[in-house]
């Protein structure tokens, strides 16, 4: 089949993981939850990185079962990490063809596709060093992009970055959406990121998935983004979430 | 005089070599490795900082002896011993100055933590290719201190290459060695002369560690 059809349950330290899921092709399918309830645990079993009892097929591929296990490096998978993870001892251009040389080469073509793409033509003489937040991530998308992954990773790739920085890069987020042939985990805490990017969703609570916490009756029919600016409205007005009801991020 | 000072180079540059080369797994597992008790090989490895060199050189004088052990299965190939000689005076030199080359390099490894090793996985290197191309550089700062320091280390020791080289002119004689004969022998002009070359050498290398240090403070 095509997509990936993944399933992990085992302890990590006092954390136990139990999620069961599906990936769908071209689709992004985000993943939220509260902070430490496992996302980026998840996250690290698909990569490789984090060895748990479970199944992973990608395309009818298995990556991990009871008898089979990948390491990273033969997983086709693209990782971008929250704080981008770029190699600080090469270029922007030697980050960008890092993994695509060791994924059987790249063109030309190729490389000025996902330059045209992500918007990387000025930023590829520099250092790494002399980049922005916002720029570094798209970056570390163009170099996942470029070793042709078969499952896109993305761990909260804009949580580092201020409001300005984040309106930079969404657009170029959109565009690879929309470019993208291949399942796609999108792992965020803000609901306007998941509205603009995501085609499903999943949440996460203590290790396992579970059912997205439905809005209170008076915000039934509003979008997340409306609920959101809403929540933010209150908050900037001085009013506290109710004790055992936590609102949305401002 | 000049056959000293190649002998003290070709000691200094062939320790620092070796070392360097057996260090860096060893450096590395001490960096990676999360359990406590690699910190007892940690300590065996350091010894050499504290233990006055003339407690090292007996040790090893014991080893190298043709009645050691250890020197038995060299034996068939016609090595008896290897105290007095270059090759013994090398391999001292090398357990002498093993922590100045193991502790930076672990440091820089230890410095550059999991995650550049763990990206380079997700892009497809081998662990083998990732140590290469992703650990070894990003570790170059602390190879650079290693290499210095074991250098000037080797350079000014004197105890242990006493013991084991024996001061043989020729073949195991160093300039630390010979400055000591000069003195015993009343030369004060020609020990004046090593001491003053050794001297501006130490300060050499310390400027250069310092300005390295410095540039690697901006850079980052």
């Amino acid at each position: 089949m095509s997509g990936v059809e993944a399933r992990f349950a085992g302890r990590l330290g006092d954390f136990v993981l139990d999620v069961d899921f599906e990936l769908e092709s071209g689709l992004i399918t985000a993943l939220s939850g509260p902070s430490g309830c496992g996302k980026t645990s998840l996250v690290r079993c698909l990569a490789g990185l984090t060895r748990l009892p479970g199944r992973l097929v990608v395309d009818g591929d298995v990556w991990q079962d009871e008898r089979v296990f990948r390491p990273p490096h033969r997983r086709q998978v693209g990782v971008v990490f929250q704080d981008s993870g770029l190699l600080q001892h090469l270029s922007v251009r030697e980050n960008l063809l890092f993994g695509a040389r060791r994924s059987g080469g790249v063109s030309a073509e190729a490389l000025m596709e996902v330059t045209d793409l992500l918007g990387l033509a000025p930023l590829i003489g520099r250092a790494t060093s002399r980049l922005s937040g916002g720029e570094r991530q798209r970056v570390a998308l163009g170099r996942a992009l470029l070793a042709r992954p078969r499952l896109l990773l993305l761990d909260e790739p804009l949580s580092s970055l201020d409001a300005a920085a984040k309106a930079e890069i969404m657009p170029y987020l959109e565009r690879t959406h929309r470019a993208l042939a291949i399942p796609t985990l999108y792992v965020s805490h803000d609901a306007v990121e998941i509205d603009q990017l995501a085609d499903r969703m999943i949440h996460m609570a203590a290790g396992r998935i579970t059912p997205a916490p439905e809005p209170s009756a008076e915000l039934a029919g509003l979008s997340a983004s409306e609920r959101d600016a809403l929540a933010l409205a209150a908050l900037r007005a001085g009013l506290a979430p109710t004790e055992g009801r936590r609102g949305p991020r401002p | 005089m000049g056959e000293v000072i190649w002998t003290t180079i070709r000691l200094a540059g062939l320790t620092t070599f070796l070392l360097l080369l057996l260090a860096t797994p060893l450096a590395w597992w001490l960096a990676r490795r999360p359990a406590w008790w690699k910190e007892i090989v940690a300590a065996l490895t350091t010894l050499p900082i504290i233990l006055p060199p003339t407690v090292l050189g007996f040790y090893l004088l014991i080893a190298f002896a043709p009645s050691s052990p250890l020197m038995a299965p060299l034996h068939a190939v016609g090595i008896r011993t290897l105290a007095f000689t270059f090759e013994g005076l090398v391999i001292a030199s090398m357990i002498y100055s093993l922590p100045f080359a193991a502790q930076p390099i672990r440091a820089a490894f230890e410095a550059m933590g999991a995650q550049p090793m763990e990206v380079a996985a997700t892009l497809r290197a081998s662990p083998i290719d990732a140590f290469f191309s992703v650990a070894l550089p990003q570790a170059r700062r602390g190879y650079l201190a290693a290499a210095i320091l074991v250098f000037a280390h080797t350079v000014g020791e004197f105890g242990v290459v006493l013991m084991i080289g024996g001061a043989i002119p020729g073949r195991t004689e160093v300039i630390s060695t010979r400055i000591f004969h000069l003195v015993e022998a009343l030369d004060y002009g020609q020990a004046h002369r090593l001491s003053a070359g050794v001297a501006l050498f130490a300060f050499v290398v310390l400027l250069t560690m310092l300005l390295v240090e410095r540039r690697g403070g901006r850079a980052t």
